[in-house]
């Protein structure tokens, strides 16, 4: 039977790789990700997850024994944050370019200078063309869900990319909620043991994983994944629905619309400000305000398609975003418009709030509601980026 | 392990790209000769992953993997941890990597993987210099070496610095087994071979001396005559360090080193006192060899 437990989402994150039975484990400590590597230690110390566990040395250590891991022919599990996702970079690559479908859960939290532990998205925005794909969390009911769906959509042969689960820090890492506990033989069922055809290290059976490549090849190589990356989006939708039929709960595939029926603008959100924006809707529902959320789960693959449907059916779309693209704007707030460029010409504008950690409000939220709504009443973009909440800048 | 009991076959096999006279290539034949069939291989960024194959083409007959160049000993720790768990502990995982990819950028995950006993081999092939890059110096790279990076300039002239002793490091591990070898001893090599094979469940370390024709200047022909005069005049001591005993397999005739010098085009601008310094270094280095297998005898 499923059970109810009350944790925090690192634990989450956690047991997601126990019901997923990952068979090598390979981490480094990083706040705000650090209880998840002594939770999977206690799991595989207390003989309740039967895995190979390895305390490495440094992220880029961790990163590349999961790749060597997967390559050889089993599932892989890893864990970090901020500083630990930089210093991987590196491998990550190699990962996404060999297709090996590894899970890994990014506590998101700002990257140095300055120096801080809490959240920003700037870690995993950092790594959004590395060929990996890219979820985030809103509760930590979703982190265990989607560490598990994460590996089925990964390990999918026509996907066989590796993913990111995305939690923000201490709103989530840190923070308990109730979560269900899928049983065991139901995670068994949904998820069967990783049995690669694509790559593997068999004596018996010899493959070169990662040769040295020309430009007679590589080329090639890069289209492979662009089309492992477009197969995702359906991948993603079967996964949910599979997901759901299965588990009872249905996340709405790569994107969640919420009060989106005759809205007239929409808020798109990464993450836990999601949560909070479902408030801030209902609330303005109540003041007759006929706005709705769009809640981004798969950052990567970007959901052109469905971002480009929602556009057709409201009258201005604002876009939050953790992280910015200096000189630019946001990265979801970039790729918003450049999904709609060519087949929407409605105002989009874009938000910064809740940088290195600071609290995203219900009046930071509906300032963003409020702009909207004005850009849709005036069909007509005044401030494209808009920084809210910053000391001496006016938004 | 006789030289005429090594197999005929082989496993990294003829037709690779190495340049001629490469001692990289001589030591991971001799090697791949004695681990065998069932061995997975790993390689970083180094010669070896160039001439041992560009795709779709290869020289190796058993798998390889090839994931960055500072996480050899990692990498292959991954591999042996995956085996592990399917049940294959009798595979042996071999890292072939650089004296560049060991030394300097390799030397954290190195360190870790012998510090956690990783069931791997990680030799250790040391052309003293980044070849693959076109020859620029690396901590290994001895004493008053000319490289692409300590050029002879009218200032300064070759490497300043001595070369990095990573056995000793190793053995500051404790690794279960650590030993040298170079190619002008080839008895002593296989047996190393053999043993680092046949030593099951645990970190093992070689370091094998590798000649670079092109790098160091030289003529192609020299390789196994500069392999056991680096040998006869103290600059490399041939030894094992197994289960925390040290033995030494050769004692050097102490020939002086410019014998061996004057044969490397790389050495060629050594004044007086840069050799008295390389002088002093091979017999401090012995010395300090001898009394270190006295502390582990
Ligand atoms: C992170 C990183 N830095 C630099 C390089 C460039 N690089 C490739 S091979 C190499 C030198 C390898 O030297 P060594 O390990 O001694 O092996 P050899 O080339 O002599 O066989 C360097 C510097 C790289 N591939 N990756």
């Amino acid at each position: 039977m499923a059970e109810r437990r009350i944790v925090t989402g690192n634990y989450a994150a956690a047991y997601g790789a126990l019901l997923s039975r990952v068979e090598v484990i390979a981490a480094y400590p990083i706040t705000p990700q650090t209880f998840i590597v002594e939770h999977v230690s206690e799991f595989v110390n207390d003989g309740k997850l039967d895995a190979e566990y390895m305390p490495v040395e440094s992220e880029h250590s961790a990163m590349s024994a999961c790749v060597a891991a997967t390559a050889t022919g089993v599932r892989s599990y890893t864990a970090t944050s901020s500083q630990g996702l930089a210093l991987m970079h590196e491998v990550l690559y190699v990962a996404a370019g060999l297709h090996l479908p590894i899970v890994m859960p990014v506590v998101n939290r700002t990257i140095a200078a300055p120096i801080g532990i809490w959240c920003e998205h700037n870690d995993t925005m950092a790594e959004r063309d590395s060929g990996w794909l890219q979820c985030f969390c809103e509760n930590n009911q979703e982190v265990l869900d989607m560490v598990v769906q994460a590996y089925k959509v990964a390990e999918n042969t026509k996907v066989l990319l590796p993913v990111m689960v995305n939690l923000d820090a201490f709103i989530l890492s840190h923070t308990v909620e109730p979560v269900e506990f899928p049983d065991q033989k139901d995670v068994d069922e949904f998820l069967p043991r990783y049995d690669p055809k694509h790559a593997y290290l068999r004596p018996k059976d010899p493959m070169v994983v990662g040769s040295f490549a020309s430009p007679e090849y590589i080329q090639e190589f890069r289209y492979q994944t662009e089309e492992s990356t477009q197969n995702a989006k359906e991948v993603i939708r079967q996964v949910n629905d599979e997901f759901a039929e299965k588990f009872g709960r249905d996340y709405g595939g790569a994107v969640e619309e919420y009060r989106m029926d005759d809205a007239e603008v929409a808020l798109i959100t990464l993450g836990t400000v999601s949560a909070t924006t479902r408030d801030v809707v209902d609330e303005l529902r109540d003041e007759g305000k006929s706005v709705g959320l769009v809640k981004m789960r798969w950052f990567r693959p970007y959901p052109t398609e469905i971002i480009r449907d929602i556009a057709s059916r409201v009258k201005a779309l604002g876009v939050y975003d953790r992280a910015m693209s200096f000189g630019t704007g946001g990265p979801s707030y970039m790729d918003t418009k450049s999904a709609l460029y060519g087949h929407s010409t409605i105002p989009v504008l874009g938000f910064l709030a809740g940088l290195g950690g600071r609290d995203v409000m219900v009046k930071d939220i509906r300032l963003m509601f409020e702009r909207t709504l004005e850009a849709a009443k005036k069909d007509r973009v005044e401030k494209e980026v808009t920084w809210i909440g910053t000391r001496g800048v006016q938004p | 392990m006789k030289m005429k009991d090594l197999p005929e076959e082989d496993w990294f096999v003829n037709g690779h790209t190495a340049c001629p006279g490469c001692g990289g290539a001589t030591v991971v034949k001799i090697a791949m000769k004695v681990f065998g069939p069932d061995t997975i291989t790993y390689f970083p960024a180094n010669c070896l992953l160039v001439f041992g194959g560009t795709y779709p083409l290869n020289s190796f007959k058993v798998p390889y993997l090839h994931v960055l160049f500072e996480n050899s000993a990692i990498c292959a720790a991954g591999i042996s941890r995956a085996l592990k768990r399917l049940g294959k502990t009798d595979t042996s995982v071999v890292a072939f990597a650089g004296d560049g990819g060991t030394a300097d950028i390799g030397i954290q995950a190195l360190s870790g993987a012998a510090e956690r006993n990783e069931d791997i081999i990680y030799v250790c092939y040391d052309n003293e210099a980044y070849m693959n890059t076109g020859i620029q110096r690396s901590g290994a790279t001895p004493f008053g070496a000319w490289t692409t990076t300590t050029p002879v300039g009218s200032v300064e002239a070759g490497k300043g610095e001595y070369k990095k002793d990573i056995p000793r490091i190793m053995m500051a591990h404790d690794a279960p087994y650590v030993a040298t070898a170079t190619l002008g001893f080839i008895p002593d090599l296989l047996k190393k071979l053999e043993k680092a094979k046949n030593k099951k469940g645990c970190f093992r370390y070689l370091q094998i001396y590798a000649p670079c024709p092109p790098g160091w200047r030289m003529d192609a022909s020299l390789g196994a005559k500069i392999s056991k005069m680096v040998v006869d005049t103290g600059l490399w001591t041939l030894y094992e360090f197994e289960d925390g005993k040290m033995t030494i397999n050769k004692k050097p005739k102490m020939t002086p080193v410019e014998e061996y010098t004057k044969l490397q085009g790389r050495f060629r601008h050594l004044t007086k006192e840069n050799l008295a310094a390389l002088q002093k270094y091979a017999e401090d280095k012995w010395r300090k060899d001898q009394a270190l297998a006295e502390a582990y005898s």
